[in-house]
């Protein structure tokens, strides 16, 4: 009678290998902390939460961008504030996840089994240099053919080319606009899941695995 | 004492106050001032496109110049390869041919797209007079006349048609100077982009054929410090900060080999790829995972704790 719920039971039913998985992996105070490991007391800290800001306000800024078309801030002051924002955002968002990859490279956080969240990490890093490219590919100014004609050398060569054709703008603004922040915004989730429920990397010489190096 | 623990396990020891919600928003206004205060401060670039219709104006010589060498099949487009054409088979790494490999996907056969077909649309005499001639005669005197006649055009800067006096270039100097009229009011930029849908987001053809002009385009680039050995991957127009992530990319182009192999997009956009792959893999790379080990700059991010353990 038991038999629906046995183990072996569970194991086939794909929603509870899916809960187990991910939902029981985490518990709330692990989602939404209201507390932190006491050595988590630097302002290297800062920068993750800085640079998921900066995506943030990409992300608005986009979306206010999207309301009038690519072409609108050419013609509008109020247009050219947002796409100004835009561009400052995204100049932030580099140097905040830079600073917080390499804070991260420095205090080994890979250790503890968080390997896979170093490399959502660098996903997320090389996801959102291609999701850049695209919007310098649509800004729909002399900058933007410039890098259109220079960037397809680099892709042909590889023959990405073909399919990635930066020439074509329309392909360009349907990435950019759709595609490629998607992409971008999955990664950083699963990052900021993964690190949510392996907690913050305890300090180096405080861990039993240095002589080791293990992660 | 110093306490053991093991960073794969949960931490059980001594915590401190944090508000994950409230770091968040403080974080979302600051980033909003900063981009907001930049945004004020220093605005963002917007040089205007360029065109068919400015590029012919402003420099028609150089309209000309690259016209002609188009019929003549020396531009960058003419020879390119996949996956526009069979030109060339492109860039290799080793013996890798990844490029020709992919095939022509996005066919591009600059004499005709650029200048036969365009001109088709004009009604003048002179010029349908000038495409019946050059139709019926064989690829090699087409070659023959469109270089003699992009040669001449070299030798006499700022000119923008020569006279036949040798009659050596036969249709080719009407058929630029029919182009470079077209071009002039407009209308070769709406024919090159409408050449496959009349609502077109495809810009292919015209910046291809842009791109050929290093007398108007590649001097504008050049003015803007865009080229590539002006470090042009990661700058913007102006003054503005462009995509400096890319320092990197941009590094290998001023370097050799790079700097002077044929192949540098192949090698560059491979060597980077390689470059990310170990990114990705520093925590079971055996030296660099070690680096943190090594070089003890953790002791100044964990300062407070490792003084509170003393």
């Amino acid at each position: 009678m038991n038999s629906s719920h046995s183990n072996s039971g569970k194991d086939k039913n794909w929603t509870a290998r899916l809960r187990k998985s991910t939902l029981e992996t985490m518990e709330p105070q692990d989602l939404l902390p209201d507390n932190q490991p006491a050595y988590v007391a630097s302002w290297i800290y800062v920068f993750g939460v800085l640079t998921i800001a900066s995506l943030l306000m990409l992300i608005i800024t986009g979306l206010i961008l999207t309301l009038e078309g690519p072409s609108w801030w050419h013609v509008s002051s109020v247009g050219h504030f947002f796409n100004s924002m835009h561009l400052w955002s995204v100049e932030l968002f580099f140097v905040f996840m830079v600073v917080h990859l390499w804070g991260k490279f420095w205090m080994a956080a890979w250790r503890g089994k968080r390997t896979a969240t170093w490399i959502t990490g660098v996903l997320a890093f090389g996801t959102s240099i291609i999701t850049a490219l695209t919007g310098y590919l649509i800004q729909t100014n002399f900058d933007s053919q410039w890098i259109a004609t220079q960037a397809k050398d680099g892709f042909n060569a590889m023959g990405i080319g073909s399919f990635f054709n930066t020439l074509n703008t329309g392909q360009a603004i349907l990435l950019h606009v759709a595609l490629l922040p998607l992409v971008v915004g999955i990664i950083v989730v699963w990052h900021i899941l993964l690190v949510r429920r392996k907690g913050v990397v305890p300090p180096i010489d405080n861990d039993s695995t240095i002589q080791t190096g293990a992660f | 004492m110093v306490m053991k623990v093991d960073p794969s396990k949960k931490w059980t020891g001594p915590v401190r106050p944090y508000d994950i919600i409230k770091e968040g928003v403080i974080a979302v206004v600051v980033v909003a001032v900063l981009a907001g205060g930049l945004s004020l401060l220093f605005s963002s670039p917007d040089d205007k496109a360029v065109t068919l219709k400015s590029w012919s104006n402003n420099n028609a010589a150089d309209f000309a110049l690259t016209t002609s060498g188009e019929l003549a099949g020396t531009t960058t487009s003419a020879g390119y390869g996949a996956p526009y054409n069979h030109a060339a088979n492109g860039p290799t790494l080793g013996p890798l041919k990844l490029q020709d490999w992919v095939g022509v996907h996005i066919p591009v056969d600059p004499p005709n797209d650029f200048v036969v077909t365009p001109l088709l649309m004009l009604n003048d005499a002179n010029t349908t007079t000038a495409l019946a001639t050059w139709k019926v005669a064989s690829a090699d005197q087409q070659i023959k006349w469109a270089t003699a006649y992009s040669d001449a055009l070299g030798k006499a800067p700022g000119a923008t048609s020569i006279p036949d006096v040798k009659n050596q270039f036969g249709p080719v100097p009407q058929m630029v100077t029919s182009l470079l009229a077209m071009a002039k009011t407009g209308a070769l930029d709406g024919a090159l982009t409408t050449s496959q849908t009349p609502l077109p987001t495809d810009f292919t053809k015209p910046l291809l054929f842009l791109a050929d002009s290093d007398g108007y385009f590649g001097d504008m680039a050049a003015k803007q410090h865009l080229s590539g050995d002006q470090w042009g991957v990661m700058n913007e127009t102006g003054s503005w900060p462009g995509q400096s992530w890319l320092w990197l990319f941009s590094l290998w182009y001023q370097v050799e080999p790079f700097k002077s192999s044929g192949n540098a997009d192949t090698l560059v956009m491979t060597l980077m790829g390689l470059l990310t792959l170990a990114l990705a893999l520093f925590p079971i790379l055996p030296i660099i995972r070690k680096l943190p080990y090594k070089i003890p700059i953790h002791r100044l991010i964990w300062k407070k704790w490792y003084a509170r353990k003393l």
